[in-house]
């Protein structure tokens, strides 16, 4: 297990390389100079402008700026935001848990969702049961996560007036109350996410599911008399997982898009929200670490699938 | 005599099948998509939604931004079938215009999401060795990066300059249907090397190399029409993928300026108004989710139809 952790540990230093090459190719070929808008933001003095000019060495060679930036960024000197001149990974690390107790939180009620009811659906294949699921799951992964947030609002919000639509970091009660108004709030943010996810899910699921139950060696567990709910738990859903696993892993890239959505239509002061006034107020510094850091989350959860994917399969590990 | 007369019986108990004219691959792949109802449904749906948005225009002659403060806010009525925005100009008219918008960003940069991907997939699977290595390590790198992220990244960066350099409507159009376009070519570049890996070591490919086809003419006849279904059911997916990527740039108010409105254009104006003028937002929401939903099901027909393993 801790060799295989270990390889794959090794495998992200060339991916951690290659997205860093991407981005810093997309701030090179960038026609004009990005620090351009300093020169004409009055609460930016010249020698600040000046200092950066140097920080980041624009006037060298771009192999030797490419390697200056790479060496600032893993000594986690990420510069610091022209906005609210406060260090970018200060900025960054205030605001990261944020984002990640949404997304963590909807991964487990997509995964909620959609194990049940895809195990559900495959196990009585063209049921009523399974007909309604795979068309809710048709019409959840076709809806965007924007129009969701919306309506959300709409019915939630405005038409019932239940929870409120502002997320808050700021709340100032403690205890029972702090936990009650934090439910309150994170509920529709985790809610459109993680149902955009789990609709996804389900059809995975049920797909792999529906694959694996009709193989011999299931047909053997049952006629040695196991129980239908052991059969299926034990046997079918743990092999059914090992491509779920996969296309999962396959669509972490996408969960981010959702991520920023929902964190700008709720207003929750995550990374997502803060890339988009970012770019508003034309924070380089900010949108380039938020992207790579956006970049490293995607190799980190493809490493846990790794190694979700070990302990489903045996195999593996051992390798 | 005794093989003759089994031909003769087999013809004999199946005249059906004798009958049967035989089909081309586009009126059989037809007759399996019309078996799955919904994918039906669905190409029914968007042919209409195209209709709507080129022919709308023409017929319902409301200008898209006639400002009516008198106007503004109201529900759908009979002199404004879906309802006014904060200005007081026509809904209707909008969506029909910006949906031309919208339906041109996914159709584009599908198109680039195939010919790069085709072109990076036979390249890969048909040089093999260092060249589909370099071509596949590339591919997982760019599987791998978080698409929105990179996408605001991209139209930060270039925006300014591309309108400058092309006007603010083509600009904008160019830059968005190119970076959605090339960040979504990774799976088609997959689906045609692994085709290609199977397909060129058919013998039908050999027949033709040994009658001396050059590379070339390897690939673009013999090989690519035979990869060309699964690619066909990518390139569906990838235009709902890609109107759901414009609206959400648009949505974030970072995709096309206010004067174009395109569905995501306009839910980002409505979104501000929930409270007291609902319907601004959800025609235009309902509409990016039919189209997509539609797409999505004419693709999911389109696969049973074009994989001939599968029987119906």
């Amino acid at each position: 297990m801790s060799k295989y952790l270990l390889r794959r540990l090794l495998i992200l230093i060339p991916a951690l390389f290659g997205i860093s090459l991407v981005l810093f190719t997309i701030l090179a070929l960038a026609p004009g100079d990005p620090f351009e808008e300093l020169a004409t933001n009055p609460n930016v003095p010249p020698e600040v402008r000046a200092n950066l000019r140097a920080q980041f060495g624009l006037d060298d060679p771009i192999a030797v700026r490419y390697v200056r930036w790479v060496t600032a960024m893993l000594k986690g000197d990420w510069g610091f935001s022209f906005v609210s001149r406060v260090n970018v990974s200060t900025l960054i690390m205030q605001r990261l848990p944020t984002t990640l107790f949404v997304l963590g939180t909807a991964q487990l009620l997509g995964l909620l969702v959609a194990l049940p009811i895809g195990i559900y659906s495959a196990v009585r294949p063209y049921s009523i049961f399974d007909q309604i699921a795979t068309t809710f799951a048709f019409i959840g992964f076709s809806l965007p996560t924007f129009f969701t947030g919306l309506l959300f609002i709409l019915f939630f919000s405005i038409h019932l007036d239940w929870l409120p639509f502002i997320y808050r970091a700021d709340l100032t009660s403690t205890g029972w109350r702090w936990a009650w108004e934090m439910a309150r709030q994170a509920i529709m943010p985790i809610a459109v996410l993680g149902l955009a996810q789990g609709a996804a899910m389900t059809r995975f699921v049920r797909s792999a599911v529906l694959e694996v139950v009709r193989l011999d060696y299931v047909n053997t567990a049952r006629s040695k008399g196991l129980s239908e709910k052991i059969t299926i738990l034990k046997h079918v859903v743990r092999n059914a997982l090992i491509p779920v696993v996969t296309l999962v892993a396959l669509q972490i890239p996408g969960i981010f898009t959702g991520a920023v959505i929902t964190e700008q239509i709720f207003r929750v002061p995550g990374i997502g929200s803060l890339l988009i006034s970012a770019i508003l107020s034309n924070d380089t510094p900010v949108i380039m670490s938020i992207t790579f850091v956006f970049s490293a989350l995607v190799l980190l959860f493809n490493l846990v699938a790794d190694l979700v994917y070990g302990w489903l399969d045996p195999r593996i590990s051992y390798r | 005599m005794a093989n003759g007369t089994v031909t003769e019986v087999v013809l004999e108990r199946a005249p059906a099948l004798t009958r049967r004219p035989p089909e081309s691959l586009a009126a059989e792949a037809w007759r399996r998509f019309r078996k799955h109802r919904l994918a039906t449904f669905g190409a029914a749906a968007l042919a209409i939604m195209v209709f709507a948005v080129l022919a709308g225009p023409l017929i319902y002659r409301v200008p898209i931004n006639e400002i009516d403060f008198k106007a503004k806010l109201k529900g759908p009525s009979w002199a404004h079938p879906m309802g006014t925005d904060d200005l007081g100009q026509d809904i209707l008219a909008r969506m029909l215009y910006g949906g031309r918008i919208s339906l041109a960003v996914g159709v584009a940069a599908m198109l680039i999401a195939l010919t790069v991907g085709t072109a990076v997939g036979a390249l890969s699977g048909h040089a093999g060795g260092v060249v589909d290595h370099t071509l596949m390590r590339i591919t997982d790198l760019f599987l791998a990066l978080p698409p929105l992220p990179l996408l605001l990244l991209i139209v930060y960066l270039f925006r300014d300059v591309l309108k400058k350099a092309l006007g603010p409507e083509a600009g904008v159009f160019i830059m968005i249907v190119v970076v959605i376009g090339g960040l979504r070519w990774m799976p088609v570049a997959r689906l045609v090397r692994a085709q290609f890996l199977s397909l060129r070591e058919k013998e039908f490919v050999e027949a033709a190399r040994s009658l001396g086809a050059r590379p070339f003419r390897q690939v673009i006849r013999h090989i690519l029409p035979n990869a060309v279904g699964p690619v066909i059911v990518a390139g569906t997916l990838d235009v709902a993928a890609a109107i759901l990527a414009e609206s959400t740039l648009s949505f974030l108010g970072l995709g096309f300026p206010p004067d174009i409105p395109t569905w995501g254009r306009i839910l980002f104006d409505a979104k501000d108004n929930l409270d007291f003028a609902p319907h601004w937002a959800i025609f235009p929401g309902t509409a990016i989710f039919l189209t997509v939903l539609s797409i999505n099901y004419l693709g999911d027909g389109l696969r049973d139809a074009l994989d001939p393993r599968k029987v119906l």
